[in-house]
């Protein structure tokens, strides 16, 4: 079952070609999208959450062009968490987090109790249930990441888009992440993120590898012609080597 | 909400309620001898006591109170609106479009028979003042959305309040260099005045009120997703472009219907929602009618000041609010400086 599909997606950023004739299938589970800088990543995940205008090709969301889906719709379907979630103004935690019960509510509805259990679990879910009173100006960038992932959490979608969430992060949070990514996947979401951390990236079920705004290779994370894409688009910077039965990517720094 | 939180915003609330009470007392009392409870109450029980109490000490002091509100929720909404603290009420083009407005009625009477022809100049003479800087400050928002191509993005609108707001005052300019006779009317507008406010103009700043406050408030969860930036706003299933344009509607109505009864009257609207967020810090739903309030206090202290300070003469409200207002911001950046 394809949940989103790009097929033959250009998108060209000023002089840029960001994206060049990308088609990807998502099917349900954790997908992990990387590759070094410039490579297209986020443009593309921007292009899934129908926030970035392509030049040329089609995105479907569950079998239906994006185009076509009503913007309250398509939020209910898919939560996205921005790269670098910004914040301004005066909301506690709690408010920011109730704000992704934004699509079911639209502007006018009251929450339910329902909502208000929603709003609890995503905050308990990435853990900043303590701090819920706070203000989001008073918290530190990886507090502020883990107040954004739970509003992306909140609005209980069954596809969640996240660009890069290990920003600001520290291990044991980066961790938590993981284990929470995971989590969702076994109650049925799918997730498709941006990782610049490849060793957090190869715990997904599935990888896809990007350079200069192409796909170069995609495939489940213990398949041997990914782990060498994935070597050779980072210019043999890296290895990717099997600890215990989890894979590690670690900077390859002998001449 | 938390305590504090809940706290805060009562004892605002209670605040602002008690300070326009008095407030409206001294507006009352405010009279060419300065102002007194005694003078209130001789002035009351005198021949001529209701008619400058009740047609035109309480509509002058309830007018002041409603202009106020309605820039002090015009600018709580624009700053929101556009996600800058400075954004300010008149950045829409609706100031200029207003001053013009009042410069053409006022240049019409000089010019008619001369650079105009009379039947022209009797047309716009016609419309009055109030109704010319109203119009005029709706054009100026219109002229705004129409270079910008809509409400689509901020910036662009943002750049086209600059952009019309520039040409609206070099017209303005130009008209009062052809009739300097209108010159000297464009000043006292700009100076800003509650002097002229009757019961007519509470009524409509008052439904002008009653229509953009609820709708505002009604926007306020959008204005809420926007402080998570424009594409987060977009990712939670906001129709960005017809809430801004709803949102610039209503800023036009508030603006232009307040500078047309009370002329311009400067930073309340952009303070107030400074004020309203260093005191009780919460989510659009609440800073809205807060600011509102808080404009409405602001602008009636402005009056009973202004009409009190050096009695019998008047100094220009919107005088005293720059004043006031440049006061606060300068030091808060000094406070801010030093922290």
């Amino acid at each position: 079952m394809t949940i989103l599909l790009a097929r033959q997606v250009s998108v060209a950023l000023g002089d840029t070609q960001a994206l060049q004739g990308v088609s990807l299938a998502v099917r349900p589970g954790w997908t992990a999208i990387v590759g070094p800088n410039g490579a297209g990543k986020s443009t593309l995940l921007r292009v899934f959450a129908g926030l970035q205008r392509i030049d040329a090709g089609e995105v479907q969301l569950n079998g239906r062009p994006l185009a076509q889906w009503p913007v309250r719709e398509r939020a209910m379907a898919m939560a996205w968490l921005a790269q670098q979630g910004e914040a301004s103004g005066e909301l506690t935690v709690r408010e920011v987090v109730h704000l992704g019960r934004l699509p079911r509510l639209g502007l006018f509805s009251t929450p339910t109790e329902q909502d208000e259990a929603r709003v609890d679990q995503a905050m308990a879910d990435a853990e900043c249930t303590a701090w819920q009173q706070r203000r989001l100006h008073e918290l530190s960038g990886g507090e502020r990441q883990r107040v954004l992932l739970a509003r992306a959490l909140a609005v209980g979608a069954a596809l969640l888009l996240l660009d890069e969430p290990t920003t600001h992060l520290d291990p044991p949070h980066q961790v938590a992440l993981v284990r929470l990514v995971q989590r969702q996947v076994r109650a049925g979401t799918t997730v498709v993120s941006v990782l610049h951390d490849l060793s957090l990236a190869l715990r997904a079920d599935h990888l896809v590898v990007m350079d200069q705004g192409r796909i170069c290779a995609e495939g489940p994370r213990d398949d041997p012609a990914l782990h060498s894409a994935l070597v050779e688009v980072f210019a043999g910077a890296i290895r990717i080597r099997r600890i215990d039965s989890h894979w590690l990517a670690m900077a390859h720094l002998e001449d | 909400m938390s305590e504090i939180d809940c706290q805060r915003r009562q004892r605002l609330a209670i605040g602002l309620l008690l300070i326009t009470l008095l407030l409206a007392v001294a507006g009352l009392a405010a009279g060419s001898e300065g102002w007194s409870l005694v003078s209130l109450a001789q002035t009351w029980s005198g021949p001529d006591g209701a008619l400058i109490i009740g047609q035109i000490r309480a509509p002058r002091t309830l007018g002041a109170w409603l202009t106020g509100a309605l820039l002090g929720l015009a600018g709580a909404t624009a700053q929101g609106l556009f996600r800058n603290p400075l954004a300010d009420p008149y950045l829409l083009g609706s100031a200029s479009g207003a001053s013009l407005g009042v410069v053409l009625v006022l240049a019409a009477s000089v010019l008619g028979g001369h650079a105009i022809s009379p039947a022209t100049a009797d047309a716009i003479a016609r419309l009055g003042l109030v109704s010319a800087a109203f119009a005029g400050a709706l054009l100026g928002v219109l002229l705004t959305l129409t270079l910008a191509r809509g409400a689509q993005q901020t910036t662009r609108l943002l750049l086209a309040g600059v952009v019309v707001g520039m040409v609206l005052s070099a017209l303005s300019d130009l008209v009062t260099s052809a009739a300097p006779d209108a010159l000297r009317g464009k000043q006292a507008f700009l100076l800003g005045s509650t002097g002229f406010l009757g019961w007519s103009s509470c009524v409509a700043l008052a439904i002008g009120l009653a229509i953009t406050l609820p709708l505002n408030w009604r926007m306020a969860r959008a204005l809420d997703a926007l402080t998570l930036g424009v594409e987060s706003a977009h990712s939670l299933g906001l129709a960005l472009p017809r809430v801004r344009l709803a949102l610039v509607a209503a800023l036009a109505l508030a603006t232009g219907l307040a500078v047309s009864q009370a002329g311009l009257i400067a930073f309340v609207g952009l303070v107030s929602p400074h004020l309203v967020r260093r005191f009780a810090p919460a989510p659009h739903g609440f800073t809205l009618v807060a600011s509102a309030a808080t404009g409405g206090t602001l602008l009636l202290m402005a009056d009973v000041l202004a009409r009190t300070l050096i009695a019998p003469q008047e100094v220009p409200v919107g005088t005293l609010t720059a004043l006031l207002g440049g006061g606060y911001l300068i030091w808060l950046l000094h406070r801010r400086r030093g922290s």
